[in-house]
């Protein structure tokens, strides 16, 4: 056993590092920082997807055919760590690492050829119909209905906590085409272009301030046949394929580490008044590292059985589950460290194009927003509770 | 990177376990808990047979050569059946300290003999008024004409009472008084004015007190050349501190799996105790305090050998995590077995009570955490 890289891995690393160093602008730098939301803005986001592109890096994930970068594991560890401690806006995850995979598992040679490059080179800008006002946890109850007319369906419904449905030029979403025995049955997968007519869409704003999800309406809108993914009637399994990416790209660690510097630089600093001279919070910063160090040498676990192509099994939960409260854990020590300064609310979005004198200075502004928007980590992607009956089924039986 | 087991290392885990799984019951183990010496002779000769007290001895003398790896390895196993055995005592601690710290001379006398079983021995460390700090020693050592003479009070050594030799930590007090170093003494069990008294050890095997009241021992008893052995101890109870962590993983996880055959077993309200989703979560969350404590365990374990800072805040992450985990654990596998898990008519509480001694062993939680944070304070390692 060993947790040092070899000469090969390191090399990769410095590849890495000079070509990240080279690349990302202080303004994207910055911009990222300054986003209290889950996921970047596009004019963020997708800049540094072209920059990836260019480079041949824009889908780690994806089989060298469809323009992957071919990594090993251990690389795709690498790049995940090097791009979090470097502090890189997210790309499209909805187009690179859930829709994607699932168009080339399951996608015609047609759908492939058209879609993939779009995603590789940040032309299109997906986003996930999946959720109902009706159908939370329990997904596959969901009624927005597709019917045959021809070679279209033509779909009634509404979609529900639509991240980025206001930037995207397309939506992957589950739809009901036919009513099954069980309600997993009759469900397809359809790709729907955003400009079809008929598609309202309605912001809804985070108790953070930030206008990140919506709400989508469909009205007799007509979607060609041709954009369904698979077989019609099987899209519970392709969703649910999806969701295993959702839930553990397994590299999540370097992240959290990022996220508890600086809240322990925060916590040394004169801002908070050196908030870590309080026993109590540099015991806590401790308690939130040594949960990072145990999540992360679970994932150089799974990596490890990964390179030697053994399966992880019901892992991804458990990598879902923890990285999400460990977030929250963080946000929350933020809230705490800051001290006075969490009282000041500063309602200008998106906080790096703010053109007046905030309300705190840059380095905290972020902290509040996001400990509230952070409470959504253990609901999306299947709430902790989903993932405990996961964990409690597919590992222990039960 | 590589954390799969090699080989080598899974046929060690498939013998201990075999062997763990043939050799200790519930019978085994009530009749160590009154046997006097708390665990079994033949046990320890199997031991030597199997290589496995020869296991982190250098090949010099007559070792393997293991690491700490293997070390938890067989230690997580010896935790599925609460083995009593003085492995810790003798192997881990006591043979860590001579191979750190001892001549050549004090090593070629000692190792082989642990090696093949015919050595056994024990760290005298802790005093009650140093609670967990290992750099307070009470206990002196003067320097006198003819070596040295011992006095002072040590408490909770492990398997004292079972070793061939003692190796005591003190103050070297020389001629010219205190000199603000920690020696480490080699003492013979059998040495005139030491006192032990052995009592029996919460979750099984033993632990004493050490009464030194004016120990005369030789010149040549202080292990090495007598520079401040502070840093070996601190190795020495970081490498402990991985092999106990390991253990309890074992111990957590044959909890978990006896817990859930009983949820899925007992009936209330007509159904399974499993079939109720509060229970099920219980156990999703137990399941992965496992996991994280294996983590925890083996990232000790291969941090052993790191610098200073980054070995003590690996170790006493794991000690902190594993034992807030084992706590969870340990409570919760009582509480899902009702009534029955308080009595001793199972043996729930015979792994949880070895569970709670692992998390006070060189401190708990709270104490790990602040040395964690104290020894880290800048920086948010990478």
């Amino acid at each position: 056993m060993d947790l040092s890289f070899n000469a090969e891995e390191r090399a990769f690393q410095d590849e890495v590092r000079g070509f990240i160093a080279k690349n990302l602008t202080e303004e994207m730098k910055r911009a990222t920082a300054l986003t209290p939301s889950v996921f970047s803005d596009p004019d963020i986001g997708m800049a540094w997807q072209r920059v990836l592109h260019r480079q041949g890096w824009g889908a780690p994930g994806w089989p060298v055919e469809h323009g992957g970068p071919d990594w090993t594991p251990a690389q795709r560890w690498i790049f995940e760590t090097e791009s979090a401690r470097a502090g890189v806006p997210n790309v499209n995850v909805m187009g690179v690492k859930m829709v994607g995979p699932v168009i080339i598992g399951f996608g015609s040679l047609e759908q492939k050829n058209f879609y993939l490059p779009r995603i590789l080179s940040g032309e299109d800008y997906w986003c996930q119909g999946y959720s109902e006002p009706g159908s939370g946890s329990d997904l596959s109850s969901l009624k927005t209905r597709a019917v045959r007319d021809g070679d279209d369906y033509i779909i009634n419904g509404t979609k529900i906590w639509t991240t980025h449905a206001h930037h995207a030029n397309r939506m992957f979403a589950l739809v009901r085409t036919s009513d099954g025995p069980r309600q997993q049955d009759g469900i397809s997968f359809v790709l729907i272009d955003m400009t079809t007519p008929g598609i309202t869409t309605r912001p809804i704003l985070t108790i953070g301030g930030d206008h990140e999800v919506n709400q989508v309406f469909f009205d007799d809108v007509r979607v060609p046949v041709a954009n369904r993914v698979g077989d019609e009637g099987k899209g519970w399994t392709y969703g649910k394929y999806l969701l295993e990416f959702e839930r553990g790209s397994g590299i999540a660690s370097a992240k959290l580490r990022e996220g508890l510097k600086a809240i322990a630089e925060l916590a040394e600093s004169d801002l908070t008044g050196r908030a870590i001279d309080s026993p109590d919070i540099a015991t806590r910063i401790s308690e939130v590292e040594v949960d990072i160090d145990a999540l992360e040498m679970t994932e150089l676990r799974v990596l490890s059985a990964l390179q030697t192509g053994q399966n992880p099994g019901a892992v991804s939960s458990i990598l879902k589950l923890r990285n999400s409260e460990i977030r929250q854990a963080v946000t929350r020590l933020g809230v705490d460290v800051i001290g006075h300064d969490a009282l000041a609310v500063e309602p200008m979005r998106p906080l790096y194009k703010l053109n007046h004198e905030p309300a705190l200075p840059e380095d905290v502004l972020t902290v509040v927003p996001e400990y509230l928007n952070g409470r959504a980590y253990t609901i999306f992607g299947g709430t902790s509770e989903i993932q405990r009956d996961i964990i409690a089924k597919m590992m222990l039986g039960i | 990177m590589d954390l799969n087991l090699s080989d080598e290392q899974r046929l060690l885990r498939e013998s201990a376990e075999r062997f763990v799984a043939e050799s200790y019951d519930a019978d085994h183990r009530r009749k160590m808990a009154k046997d006097p010496l708390g665990f079994s002779p033949d046990v320890w000769k199997q031991f030597a047979e199997l290589g496995w007290l020869a296991l982190p001895i250098p090949e010099e003398f007559d070792g393997l050569g293991g690491g700490a790896v293997e070390t938890g390895i067989l230690m997580e196993a010896f935790g599925r059946g609460l083995v009593s055995e003085p492995y810790v005592a003798t192997v881990v601690l006591g043979t860590g300290l001579i191979e750190k710290s001892g001549t050549t001379a004090q090593k070629q006398a000692r190792l082989p003999k642990v090696a093949n079983g015919s050595l056994k021995l024990a760290f005298a460390h802790s005093e009650r008024a140093a609670r967990f700090d290992l750099a307070k020693v009470a206990t002196v050592a003067h320097k006198t004409a003819e070596g040295w003479r011992l006095a002072g009070s040590k408490i909770a050594v492990l398997d004292g009472h079972a070793a061939d030799e003692i190796i005591v930590s003190a103050h070297i007090h020389d001629h010219q008084g205190p000199s603000g170093r920690i020696g480490l003494f080699l003492m013979p069990v059998k040495t005139p004015s030491v006192a032990i008294s052995d009592y029996e050890r919460l979750g099984g095997g033993r632990a004493c007190n050490i009464e030194l009241s004016g120990v005369e021992l030789p010149e040549d008893a202080i292990l090495g050349d007598g520079s401040d052995a502070l840093p070996t101890i601190e190795w020495a109870v970081d490498r402990a501190m991985a092999a106990l962590g390991a253990e309890a993983v074992g111990i957590m996880q044959t909890l978990l799996d006896t817990t859930l055959e009983y949820t899925k077993i007992r009936k209330q309200f007509g159904r399974p105790l499993s079939a109720n989703q509060v229970i099920r979560h219980r156990l999703a969350d137990m399941a992965m305090q496992v996991d994280e404590s294996r983590s925890m365990a083996l990232r000790a374990a291969l941090k052993v050998d790191s610098m200073r800072v980054e070995r003590a805040r690996a170790a006493s992450g794991a000690k902190a995590k594993i034992g807030k985990c084992a706590r969870f654990v340990g409570e919760q596998s009582i509480q899902l077995h009702g009534g029955m898990g308080v009595t001793e008519e199972l043996e729930v509480g015979a792994y949880f009570k070895r569970l709670v001694a692992f998390d006070t062993l060189f401190g708990g939680s709270a104490h790990h955490y602040a040395r964690h944070a104290r020894l880290g304070r800048t920086a948010v390692s990478a």
